[in-house]
């Protein structure tokens, strides 16, 4: 980045009250997941009342983390980044706020219906159709703006973060729009167009891809950013970040069938899912080894940056979750693992592991650079990376204990070959596992709680001119 | 890097150059790429034979069993039960043979499940009595001490909700489901005579309707072979009170029908002779 001497003109606002929601839905959304967890582990938690019982409310959570956390990350990131890689203020501003607009009033509508019992009952995709078309108009507001300041850049070239992001906004409108198709039969109540096998396979495109687009493509632009920038190292390889944007954008799309292995889906798609998913792993991986690199000369900034430590560690999860991922995708080990809580703790590692490290870091940055600022207490942000690190450890190992021990009692034979445990067996030793997990959704509850904390009292610092300003170089 | 990139500009004869600094071709070559796996993997389902292969026996729900579907939905039942048996030893012996793409074929959407925090239920009609349902409801930890489901004991203290039952088969005929004119007009008796409100006035007319062998929807007709009886429909009062229609009554007959239209029979091989072959011989 060459001098910025636009800095000043670009549009922060926008970006602060994205990145405070962000932190605001990241609160919430870890709170209701957390109780949820608690339900499990300790089921009179679920009160005899309709609205908070497991079923209504484990889609609040799912839907505030990602779309709520998720979504405001991206939405104040991807306009920060696309500024900062263009040196040019954001294009149709009005449209960009009309779409963060309706970004809240679509997440703020999925908190209130949802418990209400309206649901479409497809995983990470239950808003009814009336808040699809909420959530899909901001989404083409997004697209627009971040279309329109690429195209407003003062350079040639267009910064391969926002290749990404790009990526994302165009694969996330495919999946939402066609998973979402539905005949309404009113306002809290609608039918999938898709039935049986077809549903399947179009909800498992949609929630893949999900993954895929929304909390990988997408976070990995916001790395793609932020790493190199907080690092103040240029990225490792061009050439591999080239290789593995085209590679990734093309087979992460096949991969969503690796969800109904042994299903009454046809083999074949089965089996092409499966091989794209261990193919999978090569162009993740090269997303991973270009961030970690990037830290070449830099590493000694894990000593002194909580914040670097953040997204060093986010991308180490990466790596470990794209690894698990392929092997869980084949399909002798999904045969163990389906529908089992490793696939719970699989998504928890990419989740609270990659996603929300990057995003926090991403956050942190952000904040010290708007406001020009650091952080109120940076011992509270190493707090924060250490009880959040230890939360996401507890929930993924805990899962993993879980998930393994439910597969294998479910599938245990004795020697006259008949069961040896009733389902009821692998419940009852799910107990302890899911103390631990809930245990560990309180950690990352509660570090999240600390940043927002922390976010309160640095941009009150700043309204009363008690800050300190920003020491870095850059 | 920015040298690195202009000085060559070419990635293995890619003008890679060329296309990075143009948002129109970028953007059309983002737009095609992300298409195609999804094209590849979920159109063909919809014209292979042996993607879905027809089965006797699936009809679309009652309209008591439809209300109970809703209800199951709106409950989230989803997230903790699947309704997809695998084949695979283990399931076999302990929820049934493994389900049939065409079990499913009329559920929109599907409720296949993809956790099993609770077991799997696509086998679960006629597994358990209506009373044991009834206590399952009531407080789940009466029947089975390990459960860690919620209590639903208000299913069967709501009256059901039936405003909407009318449209939701009119829309269901819309697509796949092959309701017909005179199967919509009827819905309220059918409904009444399922939970056995109406002291049996209707039963004879919803038999009539929901064990019917010919299927007809836009214009194409199935009809299913002399030789099979269709599973017969469970008419009683569900939860025991034949005075009103509550949600557990709904609820109930939903889950004693499910994974019961098929008839499977010993020897019968259904995984392998799909290819090219109907699933009875």
């Amino acid at each position: 980045m060459s001098s910025v001497a636009e800095k000043d003109q670009y549009n922060y606002d926008i970006v602060k009250f994205c990145v405070i929601t962000g932190i605001v839905m990241g609160v919430l959304g870890t709170l209701v997941g957390t109780f949820v967890a608690s339900e499990l582990a300790f089921p009179w938690l679920n009160m005899d009342i309709a609205e908070i019982s497991f079923g209504r409310l484990r889609p609040v959570h799912t839907n505030v983390v990602i779309f709520g956390f998720g979504g405001f990350l991206l939405y104040g990131a991807g306009l920060y980044m696309v500024q900062h890689t263009t040196h040019a203020r954001i294009a149709f501003e009005k449209v960009a706020w009309t779409g963060v607009a309706l970004w809240l009033i679509g997440c703020l509508a999925v908190v209130v219906t949802l418990p209400l019992g309206m649901t479409q009952a497809k995983e990470y995709h239950e808003a009814e159709w009336w808040i699809d078309i909420i959530l899909a108009l901001s989404w083409v507001c997004l697209t627009i703006t971040f279309l329109g300041t690429v195209a407003r850049r003062k350079m040639s070239h267009i910064y391969v973060g926002l290749w990404f992001f790009m990526t994302m906004l165009f694969m996330v409108t495919y999946i939402f729009v066609f998973n979402g198709l539905c005949i309404p039969v009113d306002m809290s109540f609608s039918y999938s167009a898709y039935a049986g096998i077809h549903d399947a396979m179009t909800q498992w495109w949609w929630g893949h891809n999900a993954v895929g687009f929304f909390l990988t493509a997408g976070f990995i632009g916001v790395m793609y950013y932020f790493v190199p920038k907080h690092a103040n190292r240029p990225i490792y390889s061009y050439r591999l970040s080239v290789l593995h944007f085209w590679s990734l954008t093309f087979l992460y799309v096949w991969v969503g069938a690796h969800h109904l292995h042994y299903t009454a889906i046809p083999d074949w798609t089965l089996s092409l899912g499966a091989g794209m998913s261990v193919a999978l792993i090569f162009p993740s991986w090269g997303g991973m080894i270009n961030g970690m690199m990037t830290m070449s000369g830099a590493w000694d900034k894990l000593r002194t940056d909580p914040v670097m430590r953040f997204m060093v560690v986010a991308l180490a999860f990466y790596g470990m979750s794209t690894f698990e991922g392929p092997l869980m995708g084949t399909k002798s080990v999904n045969a163990l693992s389906h529908y089992t809580d490793w696939t719970v703790g699989h998504v928890h590692s990419g989740a609270l592991g990659w996603n929300a490290m990057i995003a926090i870091g991403a956050m942190y940055h952000m904040i010290t650079r708007m406001w020009n600022t650091e952080m109120a207490s940076e011992k509270l942000v190493n707090l924060h990376f250490w009880i959040h690190l230890t939360g996401a450890v507890f929930y993924i190992t805990a899962m993993w204990g879980s998930g393994v021990l439910q597969g294998l009692m479910w599938r245990a034979f004795d020697e006259y070959g008949n069961l040896v445990y009733t389902f009821a067996d692998s419940v009852a030793a799910m107990h302890p596992f899911y103390a631990l997990r809930a245990l560990g959704g309180f950690l990352v509850f509660l570090g999240l709680s600390i940043m927002l904390f922390n976010t309160i009292k640095t941009i009150g610092a700043v309204k009363a001119g008690t800050n300190t300003p920003l020491r870095a170089a850059d | 890097m920015s040298e690195k990139r202009e000085s060559k500009g070419m990635i293995r004869g890619i003008p890679h150059d060329t296309i990075e600094s143009s948002l129109p071709i970028l953007a059309t070559f983002v737009a095609i790429l992300v298409a195609v796996g999804g094209i590849v993997e979920i159109v063909p389902t919809y014209y292979l034979d042996d993607a879905e292969p027809a089965v006797e026996g699936v009809r679309p729900y009652t309209p008591l069993e439809l209300e109970g579907y809703a209800i199951y939905r709106r409950e989230g039942c989803f997230l903790c039960h699947s309704q997809m048996i695998r084949p695979l030893r283990d399931e076999k012996e302990r929820y049934g043979h493994f389900s049939l793409a065409a079990e499913s074929q009329f559920d929109h959407n599907y409720q296949w499940g993809s956790k099993r925090t609770g077991p799997e239920l696509a086998r679960l009609g006629g597994k358990y009595t209506d009373q044991w349902h009834i206590q399952h409801m009531r407080q789940p930890k009466s029947v089975v001490p390990e459960s860690v489901m919620p209590n639903y004991f208000w299913l069967e203290e709501t009256p059901l909700d039936t405003s909407k039952t009318k449209a939701r088969m009119e829309v269901l005929a819309m697509m796949n489901v092959p309701y017909s004119a005179d199967d919509i007009a009827n819905w309220e008796a059918d409904l009444k005579a399922q939970a056995a409100v109406d002291d049996g006035a209707g039963e004879d007319a919803l038999r009539a309707r929901y064990e019917r062998k010919t299927w007809e929807n836009d214009g194409v007709v199935t009809t299913w072979t002399d030789s099979f009886t269709p599973t017969p429909i469970n008419v009683r009062a569900f939860d025991t009170d034949a005075s009103d229609v509550t949600e557990l009554d709904a609820l109930i007959a939903y889950l004693q029908q499910l994974g019961t239209s098929v008839h499977f029979e010993e020897g019968v091989d259904y995984y392998h002779d799909k290819f090219g072959k109907p699933y009875r011989k």
